[in-house]
């Protein structure tokens, strides 16, 4: 047990193949303070990724990894976890290895409440394939299979993740460490399945696509960090967001006059995450850090609690091949 | 009627045949039970339809049970029952052509109306027409007899109704001698906790055997009677494939002394095995229900990558989407077992109907250079012993391999002679060298000399944590390489692991005749009894012929050449369009007759014999003969 890791020792020796100005080393730094933060060691971590570019991440962490194939990283995390549930096991996947082929098994990751951390990159673009557009694009987006900007609609990490009953949904961006590394722990320590969606620049494909609310210069006018128990405020607390009863939505309403009516946030509200995770600029500001939050058993804990014997081998095969009528065949006779 | 006694020294086939829902796969089973108990060997075939409950009077909605029970050696269900249980004119219409001329039949004549006549296809009652006259038929009211039987027990008609499978099956035991406790043993188990299902069901069964007692009855009713079975001695059960896999993985694990996770996906005929090992949990066994094919597979590689033993199975529709999470597991070097319990197809083909045809999925089906090791089990209690070597050669070489089974022997039941646990040798796993001094990164990729396999070390084993993955490795550092001669090495070294389970797999025997001759008969999978007994009967008329049947199909065991050259000619039977022959081409450029049957019915003794002799009679190295269809 090595009691003082830093983040350097969860830095794996792998030259870091990101295209320079990737929102992903950013992301790495965190991941690895965090890791560092919380006690991890590097034998009891595993990062499993599907394909991509998010998907490289395993390589460059100084833990076990396994870098499967294309959507699947969930399930192979799955059968990691069941297997060995002492594994501390993180997921990293993109909006296309995460949303688009392997949705399924996101779905289902989720559902389960499997013991994993899940980090989503989204850059709404097929990176590594060269710049298509993903299951998270805008309409309208222009790339090489959309010449004429693509018309379809685009999923919500963060509402997919809520309807598919996850327990633990947060976001962050991937360059404010201020805001991703608290974010980090709070899924580490969460025992059920994490959801972390990443707001990633694609410097090459898509850059800037989240500056709009993720810029320094609008940050305060723009996100809305939320924390259970606190007031529901932005725009160093001038705004703040309050419920409309009658349309059952929220508004943006001054802090300081209507403060009665703004929300206090509770992390445990189904109902108020969907409104939070629908929040769009220019209407409202993005909603980042913990938004929900509602712990359960864990996929884990319920399987080996459902199992006889808790994985253990307490019968014997020669019992079990007579576990129905068997009969003799004496030799004496015929 | 006439009193006829039907006797059998050798076997007697007997067929039940009804509707979906009439209890027929039920009464097939709880017959096995008796019949073994009374030291006949057996072998059975359920033949059912796809649909739960097709429409009822329907031929496409006849659900049918075989069995072929008598002395040893009985290896197929037989080619023509002698004995049919007719519960509908449906049934009848189906099954009728499949008889031996003179057969018993029993029909259940309350099933027999001008409408359901209609629906089977018969313009007339089959009774008037004069073409049961070459059967012997027992007209029996059997939904009237049940209902009447059962009155007592507080039963609704329709409920009472169904208990008309266990009326029958009393009968058909009081035919065939037998005693009713196992059946009443098995109710008492079953219903315990439902008396009324279980006392009706009881005194059906009881009414249908005094039935056949019944003084006035008696003499025109025949008993059929069969030689008892010459068995090795010991301790015997009945044992169906699904059954004998699941334990042989349960065996394995033991013998391993690992953990086995069991990823799977409902699918027919894959399904039983997943129930059977979702009650094993006490031999160590975890059963992981997925969200897909794609997803069992990738939880097993998952599995096997924390160390325990990693086991996906499923049908050739399945084991078509697993295909690229299995050349994950071979790239990056961990044990996994693939089952595959092929069906008919191609598509969704004839989910409950039996064939042979995903040896190339098994063999060639991967993107890339992949070549995998596939085994194949040959029959009911086989299906132990393939299990077990399919693991072991999975931990031993660091390799997914496939087991191939099928539909026919998942459902079929045979009686098996328990093995002794204490005849296996404990299956090693590839570890890492404890002497190595070799830096860590390095001793992950040394590689065991005789079986080229790398050290299998599970996260959580401290210093040694590395990334692996599908992509390229560097021989020698496990770190990603994009270098053209490590590509060509690796490629070549991958192959040469396939290669090398060769030295560690036992010679190819000859099974039955001469160890060289005019022909070799030369089966793998289930057409194993078919092949055995069309064989053993040609010996016997003083044919010169040998059977030959290959558990190992990649690789072969080394001197399968040699054996095969020992022979004039070769013919390879299979329930596809010749796959197993394609690969003997393929590997042994060998020349062969090829012998194929698609009809989702497994080869009949006759059809076999009647090749064999063709070729033996014309002398044509280069005959091939391909079946249009079966008998159905």
């Amino acid at each position: 047990m090595s009691a003082s890791l830093t983040a350097k020792d969860f830095a794996s020796e792998q030259e870091v193949r990101w295209c320079p100005g990737c929102g992903d080393y950013a992301i790495l730094k965190s991941v690895t303070r965090a890791l560092a933060d919380v006690g991890a060691t590097p034998e009891n971590t595993v990062f499993v990724s599907g394909i991509g570019c998010s998907s490289r991440f395993p390589y460059y962490i100084a833990s076990y990894g396994f870098h499967t194939i294309h959507g699947r990283a969930p399930a192979v995390a799955t059968g990691l976890k069941l297997a060995n549930p002492e594994l501390d096991v993180w997921v990293v996947t993109g909006d296309g290895d995460g949303l688009s082929i392997g949705g399924n098994h996101l779905l289902h990751a989720l559902r389960r409440n499997v013991g994993l951390n899940i980090l989503l990159f989204n850059n709404e673009v097929y990176g590594l394939t060269k710049g298509q557009y993903s299951p998270t694009s805008r309409p309208g987006t222009r790339s090489p299979s959309s010449p004429g900007g693509s018309f379809e609609s685009p999923v919500s990490p963060g509402l997919f993740a809520l309807g598919a009953g996850a327990r633990f949904i947060a976001r962050a961006i991937d360059v404010d460490k201020a805001g991703l590394e608290p974010v980090l722990k709070e899924a580490h320590a969460n025992e059920g399945c994490s959801f972390v969606e990443v707001f990633q620049n694609c410097i090459v494909y898509n850059e800037d696509v989240f500056e709009h609310f993720a810029g320094r210069a609008h940050a305060d006018e723009r996100q809305i960090r939320v924390e259970h128990g606190q007031p529901l405020v932005f725009a160093n607390g001038e705004k703040g967001l309050a419920m409309d009863s009658k349309t059952f939505t929220l508004q943006v309403v001054d802090a300081n006059a209507d403060a009665d009516r703004v929300l206090i946030h509770d992390e445990t509200n189904s109902s108020l995450a969907q409104l939070l995770l629908s929040m769009h600029y220019p209407e409202f500001p993005v909603a980042l850090g913990v938004i929900y939050r509602n712990p359960a058993t864990s996929f884990e804990q319920g399987f080996y609690a459902a199992h006889p014997t808790g994985m253990k081998r307490t019968g014997k095969i020669e019992d079990a091949l007579r576990n129905t009528n068997t009969w003799w065949v004496d030799g004496s006779d015929d | 009627m006439e009193a006829k006694q039907i006797s059998s020294t050798e076997s007697i086939v007997v067929r039940f045949a009804g509707d979906s829902g009439d209890g027929v796969q039920l009464m097939g089973t709880q017959f096995v039970s008796a019949t073994a108990l009374s030291g006949r060997d057996f072998a059975t075939f359920p033949d059912y339809p796809a649909e739960i409950r097709a429409p009822v009077g329907t031929t496409f909605g006849v659900s049918a049970y075989q069995i072929n029970l008598g002395a040893r050696p009985v290896s197929t269900a037989g080619d023509t029952p002698k004995v049919l249980v007719a519960f509908n004119p449906a049934a009848l219409k189906v099954n009728i052509k499949a008889l031996e001329e003179g057969a018993l039949i029993v029909l259940n004549t309350d099933s027999i109306t001008p409408r359901s006549l209609t629906k089977a296809g018969y313009a007339d009652d089959p009774r008037k027409t004069g073409e049961l006259d070459s059967f012997q038929v027992v007209e029996v009211d059997l939904t009237q007899m049940t209902l009447e039987a059962v009155k007592d027990f507080g039963l609704g008609k329709s409920d009472a109704g169904r208990c008309k499978n266990f009326w029958a099956l009393g009968l058909v035991l009081w035919m065939f001698g037998r005693e009713l406790e196992v059946v009443e043993q098995w109710l008492e188990k079953k219903f315990a906790m439902n008396e009324a299902v279980r006392e009706s069901n009881r005194a059906a069964l009881k009414a249908g055997h005094a039935f056949g007692e019944t003084a006035e009855l008696a003499a025109a009713m025949p008993q059929l009677t069969t030689a008892a079975a010459e068995f090795d001695p010991g301790e015997y059960r009945g044992i169906r494939g699904s059954e004998a896999l699941a334990l042989g993985l349960a065996a394995a694990a033991e013998l391993a002394d690992l953990p086995m996770m069991f990823c799977s996906y409902p699918i027919t005929p894959a399904s039983p095995l997943l129930h059977q090992l979702a009650r094993m949990g006490d031999l160590g066994v975890g059963v992981f229900q997925a969200e897909d094919e794609i997803a069992a597979a990738c939880a097993a590689i998952g599995a096997s990558f924390a160390g325990a033993i990693g086991v996906t199975s499923s049908s050739g529709p399945g084991v078509a989407l697993k295909t690229e999470a299995i050349g994950l597991a071979f790239s990056a070097e961990l044990p996994l077992v693939i089952i595959d319990s092929q069906r008919g197809g191609p598509s969704t083909g004839l989910p409950t109907k039996t064939e042979q045809s995903d040896l190339y999925l098994a063999v060639y089906g991967r993107n890339a250079d992949a070549p995998l090791p596939v085994l194949a089990s040959s029959s009911p209690s086989d299906c132990f012993d393939v299990a077990i070597e399919a693991v072991r050669i999975a931990l031993r070489h660091m390799t997914p391999v496939f087991l191939l089974t099928d539909g026919y022997l998942a459902n079929a039941a045979e009686p098996w002679q328990l093995p002794d646990m204490n005849d296996y040798e404990p299956i090693e796993t590839a570890g890492l060298d404890e002497n190595s001094t070799a830096d860590r990164k390095q001793q992950l990729f040394t590689r065991d000399p005789a079986t080229l396999a790398r050290p299998w070390v599970a996260p959580g084993t401290p210093g040694f944590n590395h990334r692996t993955g599908g992509l390229e490795k560097d021989m020698h550092t496990g770190d990603i390489s994009y270098d053209a001669d490590n590509h060509q090495a690796m490629t070549h070294l991958r192959a040469e692991k396939l290669a090398r389970v060769a030295d560690f797999i036992p010679p190819q025997q000859v099974e039955t005749g001469p160890e060289s001759g005019r022909v070799a008969v030369v089966g793998w999978g289930s057409t194993h009894g078919a092949i055995y007994q069309a064989v053993r009967q040609l010996i016997k008329d003083g044919v010169d012929v040998s059977h030959i049947h290959i558990r190992h199909i990649s690789p072969f065991p080394r001197n399968l050449a040699e054996l095969l050259a020992g022979f004039d000619q070769v013919i390879v039977p299979e329930m596809n369009s010749g796959q197993l022959a394609t690969v003997l081409r393929d590997k042994l450029s060998l020349d062969l007759i090829p012998f194929n049957k698609v009809s989702g019915q497994p080869f009949q003794v006759r059809e076999l014999v009647a090749f064999i002799r063709d070729v033996l009679n014309n002398n044509q190295a280069d005959k091939v003969v391909t079946m249009a269809q079966g008998e159905r």
